[in-house]
């Protein structure tokens, strides 16, 4: 009980920062894309970070 | 059975916090003490969120769970992705919670604290939470679309152009008046500046690291960045007693000022791996740290709120910022009880991550509540200091006197008893060279925070809690002058765009050079005049930031309102209609008061009107001579742009107006553009698993 109630906190931290958005994407592409190769991290961290900051993310 | 122990415990509930707000209004005594404010919020919050929030779910939105959400229909992996409504509320209240509601109720203090605790409470409710929510509903039911669009689509060209324009505008201010508290934080505190200083090549570490050492390993190097940062502020405390190295950190404003102008321009054209994005994670980390740790030490503590419930200062004659109850403590609050500025956040990422549309009361309503508790909570620290202490620190030279003598005379005679020994005394505490005339909000929430955290932690390290607290503000202000910069910047190359294509490109260097080099030389000049304006310039720019973002928070609820009447929905119109005659109200008279008014440090043209006699009639000193002819030049600046405000608000509200009468009366207006109704086959995975 104690050790799951650990996992889903560890999860929802790395959720909220970003830390498995790679991870995510892999199962997004296997389930969505399966016939094209994924981007290697370094490539898909670089898209990831840059089209996070296009529009209003912070406010005052 | 079970319903009748609920209703009993939501009658309690009414019952302690109407005991707790009553007891807050009435207290006439020496103190009171703050866990009465968290008590009354946190009542008032979960009233308002059981039961007007619901309605208004329930009954004028009327949200459909079994509909898809964009993040569902257009599921791309990316930017739009179903998310579990706790990561939502995580991320969108990331977003939301910025330096604004620290600093407004922190100045709103002058007026005691009675005015600032009501109005975050009521118009948090009433007003900014209701318009999270319902901006949030209305962008989502428009696949993710943004203000700017909405306005556009649903009240036609002159809404949308104003929108932009308002958007534009409040970039501008807010980011010359969160450099303007920054700057008056570090002006000749060595410590304060070099660790400041040092978070910059922090933040490059963190995204080296993150970008090249270990990609996309986010945790792991907040973390290294977070450990070096609190390094930082104790390292800050060695410079301070180095005599070389504290030479090297000890500036008047105007250098700092041009350091942060260099610095913004860097930052805007830097690529955001390299500082915004590190940034960003650290700051998120000490943001949520730190409020988290406030909360807790209050709770703690439980300490003594020292300032008067209402001050002489109502009648307008403060001397934090001139200007009357009405309209300025609306103004000046702004962001703690209702924010424009949010309804872009509302209308940008948050709606393309909700799974399921009830999920909306929960992160549109109950983020914007938890912003305001952060208001009341930085409202607290001001009013536990000795009002004496706290009109010290935040009243400008120019009102008491620059010598510490004139200081404590001119406050002891307002009622507030303070001595020069006691405030050398906290200054040495806090490892300042002094605290008078520390203006901007950020220095006393420091000392408040720093005496709250040192009670109840260990009074031991009062320095170390100081600069940790200026340090917490300056990251997150950085962060958002370093993405608003670049917020402007897009939206420049957009519009530059229209006209000559290459301009529009957003990665071709000189276009980037260009349009940043515009921004950055935009919100400099106003930190430049803010800078060096006798006041202390506080004076000058936080009520034009509170104007721009009220005004923006009415765009965004002339467009709510609009749609809620071409919906068909007039009879309940009002929960976006009142907040919004209630901001046109306060808006449009605090600009007329910071027009017209006779009164020097309300009026920009009879402050314009007093340098210029003042300067032909040879009474200034050399040194404000020389300076007057500019000084006046910007007061004529503040009016345009302060009319230029209120025309736009007028022009939206017309606008809304003339789309409402029409629908009203069977013409034919703009369509309303919700997306069809997709029925969500989340919720049918869900009842069939």
């Amino acid at each position: 009980m104690r050790n799951n109630l650990f996992t889903r906190a560890w999860q929802t931290l790395r959720r909220l920062t970003g830390d498995d958005a790679y991870d995510r994407y892999l199962a997004h592409h296997a389930e969505h894309h399966p016939d094209t190769p994924p981007l290697p991290r370094e490539e898909f961290f670089k898209q990831w970070q840059d089209d996070k900051w296009k529009g209003v993310k912070r406010c005052c | 059975m079970k319903n009748f122990i609920n209703k009993l415990i939501w009658v309690a509930v009414a019952v302690v916090g109407a005991a707790a707000v009553g007891g807050i209004a009435l207290n006439r005594g020496e103190s009171i003490n703050a866990l009465w404010f968290i008590t009354a919020a946190l009542c008032v919050y979960a009233l308002a969120y059981r039961f007007y929030a619901a309605w208004i779910a329930a009954k004028v939105l009327v949200l459909d769970e079994t509909r898809a959400t964009p993040a569902e229909r257009f599921d791309n992996g990316r930017d739009f992705v179903p998310t579990n409504k706790w990561i939502v509320f995580g991320h969108h209240f990331a977003a939301i919670a910025g330096p604004g509601p620290l600093v407004g109720p922190t100045l709103a203090a002058q007026f005691g604290y009675l005015p600032g605790t009501l109005w975050i409470l009521v118009g948090g409710v009433l007003g900014g939470c209701v318009q999270d929510m319902v901006t949030l509903f209305f962008s989502m039911r428009r696949d993710g679309r943004s203000l700017g669009q909405m306005a556009r689509d649903e009240l036609g060209m002159i809404g949308g152009v104003a929108a932009m324009a308002g958007t534009f505008a409040i970039m501008i201010i807010l980011i010359a008046v969160l450099g303007l508290v920054v700057v008056n934080a570090m002006k000749h505190s060595p410590w304060a500046t070099s660790t400041v200083a040092a978070t910059i090549p922090i933040a490059m570490i963190v995204g080296l690291y993150m970008r090249v050492i270990r990609p996309g390993r986010v945790l792991e190097g907040s973390v290294l960045g977070v450990a070096l940062l609190l390094l930082a502020v104790a390292g800050g405390g060695w410079v301070d007693h180095h005599p070389a190295l504290r030479a090297i950190f000890d500036h008047e404003g105007l250098a700092l000022a041009w350091c942060v102008i260099i610095y913004g321009f860097a930052a805007a054209i830097f690529p955001v791996w390299l500082l915004l994005a590190p940034r960003d994670y650290l700051s998120t980390f000490m943001k949520l740290g730190t409020i988290i740790l406030l909360a807790i030490a209050i709770a703690v503590l439980q300490p003594q709120v020292k300032m008067p419930a209402l001050t002489q200062f109502v009648d307008g004659t403060g001397p934090i910022f001139g200007g009357s109850l009405f309209p300025f403590v609306f103004i000046t609050i702004a962001c703690g009880a209702i924010s424009g500025f949010h309804a872009l956040i509302a209308s940008g990422t948050t709606p393309k991550l909700l799974a399921n549309e009830r999920d909306i009361r929960m992160v549109g309503y109950g983020g914007m509540a938890l912003e305001s508790f952060v208001a009341i909570m930085a409202l607290v620290a001001a009013t536990v200091l000795d009002p004496g202490v706290y009109f010290a620190i935040n009243s400008p030279a120019g009102i008491v006197g620059k010598e510490a003598a004139d200081a404590v005379a001119t406050i002891s005679a307002w009622g507030f008893p303070v001595t020069a020994e006691h405030m050398h005394m906290l200054a040495q505490q806090m490892g300042e060279a002094t605290l008078f005339a520390r203006t901007g909000g950020a220095p006393s929430l420091a000392v408040g925070m720093a005496s709250i955290f040192g009670s109840a932690f260990g009074n031991g390290m009062l320095a170390l809690w100081y600069h940790f607290a200026i340090m917490f503000e300056a990251v997150f202000i950085l962060t958002t002058l370093d993405a608003g910069t670049r917020v402007g910047r897009f939206m420049l190359q957009d519009m530059l765009g229209n006209l000559f294509p290459k301009l529009g490109r957003t990665s071709w260097m000189p276009s980037v050079m260009l349009t940043s080099g515009i921004v950055v030389g935009l919100w400099g000049y106003f930190l430049y005049i803010g800078v060096i304006d006798p006041n202390g310039g506080v004076n000058l720019l936080w009520p034009l930031f509170g104007i721009s973002n009220q005004l923006l928070a009415a765009i965004a609820l002339c467009v709510a309102t609009g749609i809620l009447i071409k919906s068909g929905k007039l009879k309940h119109a009002w929960i976006t209609g009142l907040p919004l005659v209630w901001l046109v109200t306060v808006t449009t008279t605090a600009s007329w008061q910071k027009i017209f008014s006779d009164d020097v440090r309300v009026g920009f043209l009879a402050a314009a009107q007093d340098k210029a006699a003042k300067l032909a009639a040879g009474a200034l000193s050399p040194g404000d001579a020389a300076v007057a002819p500019q000084l006046i030049f910007n007061l004529h600046l503040d009016v345009a742009l302060t009319a230029f405000f209120v025309i736009a608000l007028w022009v939206i509200v017309f606008d809304m107006l003339r789309v409402s009468a029409r629908h009203l009366a069977g013409k034919p207006v703009l369509p309303l553009t919700e997306s069809p109704h997709i029925p969500s086959r989340l919720v049918e995975d869900m009842v069939r698993a």
